[in-house]
């Protein structure tokens, strides 16, 4: 090795392009504390500082950042959802994220790939209809398509799928992408400390304390916080939080896994989803197709991953490509979904003042990276959640208002 | 958790049985409060812990209850329901 290089190496003048710094200790108190470091609590971070000038905030992660289910998703962004109240806040999402580069000043790899959700059976394409007129009416692009338009943009499909499920038609979604999922968090992250976040790694959250049903603080495995407002933003964590507060939520947790298979030229243009095959599948920048499939059958918190999903995604996906049947998978995981009866995510409010919820991301997390962390800061900051989410409210079960999202699940779960 | 056993089956693979969510006692609609009912219908247990199950054993239609770890994925014990069913009608 060259000299020159091992001096510039070792030489204090060109350091690390550091995202963060992390500080020795906490404050005593900070005005808001964020629990979980994943893409929602630190885009809630973020927007509490840009948006609402809040920035004496702390970020508290448990582990690393984005090491939960923002690195553990299949990174899709759409917004071809059946409620009209749905369509609307995963549209504002899906436009943040076309600007979220330029915003963050960091290349999150945001690829407009065209999304085809395929539907194999005349009860599916009937879905496929219903969603793509409520996705016209709120103005979003989706329209039905039919097999000779899949074929044009994927001419490698087997249309028939083996004989087994041949495909009638699909659901187009012209804005469908995908991103660099681990970028948005560390974008995020950078972002909300430039503006003077306090983030925290490796910190762990033991206890809420509350004072006449209101927030006063948390103890943590680097000490006591005095703060009247906390978001919980931990996904598949979630229910060992509120269990701190005594706080009732529908929430069940079911593993999720995905897997990559070795690096290819570049073939899948578009983003695939197949309900009734139960996959989902593109190709990323690096060549790799990632793939997932519906959840596990039962509740379990681990991350554990199984043949039986591999094993079965396989299959599925050799229906639609039989050409890829000596391409080796080369990494499986899986992430703790939170799921909720509704499919609909769990945000705003709750009983306990001070408290707010980011919560119910089950299997649509990624997608609404922005536009939660947007709505939540927004929460935080006036003490009310704004209109776009009130269809998420906790209380909605308590009201018997619902929010029925589960046709437009990537896979009928 | 790869084989579930079946108090009338024996040990029996896991992808024979359909997990059936947390045994829970209902409240009696006629007395209880709106907000109670809500509760019943909508919320559940979420944390990790052991919990009692229904599992369904679709090959030979046997319902059972299990109670396992949600958090190990560890089953302590597996019983017909008539045993827990009793208790709740008795209280």
């Amino acid at each position: 090795m060259p000299l020159r290089l091992l001096k510039y190496a070792f030489s204090k003048e060109h350091p690390d392009p550091a995202f963060f710094t992390q500080p020795d200790s906490l404050k005593h108190s900070y005005d808001a504390v964020i629990i979980g470091g994943g893409g929602h609590g630190l885009a809630a971070a973020y927007y509490l500082a840009k948006d609402h000038g809040i920035t004496n905030v702390a970020v508290l992660e448990k582990g690393y950042l984005g090491g939960g289910n923002t690195g553990r998703n299949t990174t899709i962004v759409r917004s071809n959802y059946l409620t009209p109240e749905g369509v609307k806040f995963y549209d504002t999402s899906v436009r943040l994220f076309q600007e979220l580069s330029e915003d963050l000043n960091l290349n999150l790899f945001y690829s407009t790939r065209g999304h085809f959700t395929l539907a194999h059976t005349e009860s599916a394409m009937r879905t496929m209809r219903w969603r793509a007129e409520v996705n016209k009416h709120v103005g979003v692009e989706s329209y039905v398509v039919g097999p000779d338009d899949i074929l044009k943009a994927c001419p490698q499909i087997d249309i028939s799928c083996g004989g087994n499920a041949p495909i009638l038609g699909a659901l187009y979604h012209a804005p469908g992408s995908i991103a660099r999922h681990d970028a948005v968090a560390w974008g995020y992250a950078r972002g909300a400390y430039q503006r003077g976040v306090d983030i925290f790694q490796s910190t762990e959250v033991w206890d809420i304390k509350t004072s006449g049903g209101k927030v006063v603080g948390l103890n943590t495995s680097r000490g006591f916080i005095a703060t009247n407002k906390v978001l919980s933003a931990v996904a598949g964590f979630t229910p060992r939080i509120t269990d701190m507060l005594g706080i009732r939520t529908p929430i069940v947790i079911q593993p999720l896994q995905a897997c990559v298979t070795e690096p290819m030229k570049p073939w899948l243009d578009t983003i695939l989803v197949s309900g009734s095959l139960h996959v989902y599948v593109s190709q990323s920048s690096r060549g790799e197709l990632v793939m997932g499939a519906s959840l596990d059958p039962y509740e379990l918190h681990s991350t554990r991953s199984t043949l039986d999903f591999v094993e079965g995604l396989s299959g599925h996906i050799l229906d639609m490509f039989p050409f890829l049947s000596n391409v080796k998978v080369v990494r499986q995981w899986a992430g703790m979904a939170d799921m909720t009866p509704d499919f609909a995510p769990i945000m705003g409010k709750t009983p306990i003042e001070g408290f707010y919820l980011d919560a119910g991301w089950g299997t649509w997390g990624f997608k609404a990276t922005p536009v939660s962390g947007k709505t939540m800061a927004e929460t935080i900051a006036k003490d009310q959640a704004p209109e776009l989410i009130h269809s998420f409210r906790l209380s909605r079960f308590e009201d018997y208002e619902l929010t029925g999202e589960k046709g437009a699940a990537s896979v009928g779960h | 958790m790869k084989i579930l056993h079946c108090p009338i089956n024996g040990p029996r693979p896991i992808s024979e049985f359909i997990f059936g969510g947390e045994y829970r006692t209902m409240p009696d609609p006629d007395t209880c409060s709106d907000k109670d009912w809500a509760d019943y219908v909508h919320n559940r247990s979420g944390g990790p812990g052991v919990k009692k199950e229904w599992w369904y054993h679709a090959p030979s239609g046997t319902w059972i209850i299990a109670e396992r770890d949600t958090g190990s994925d560890q089953v302590m014990a597996t019983y017909l329901p008539n045993s827990i069913t009793k208790e709740a009608t008795h209280e």
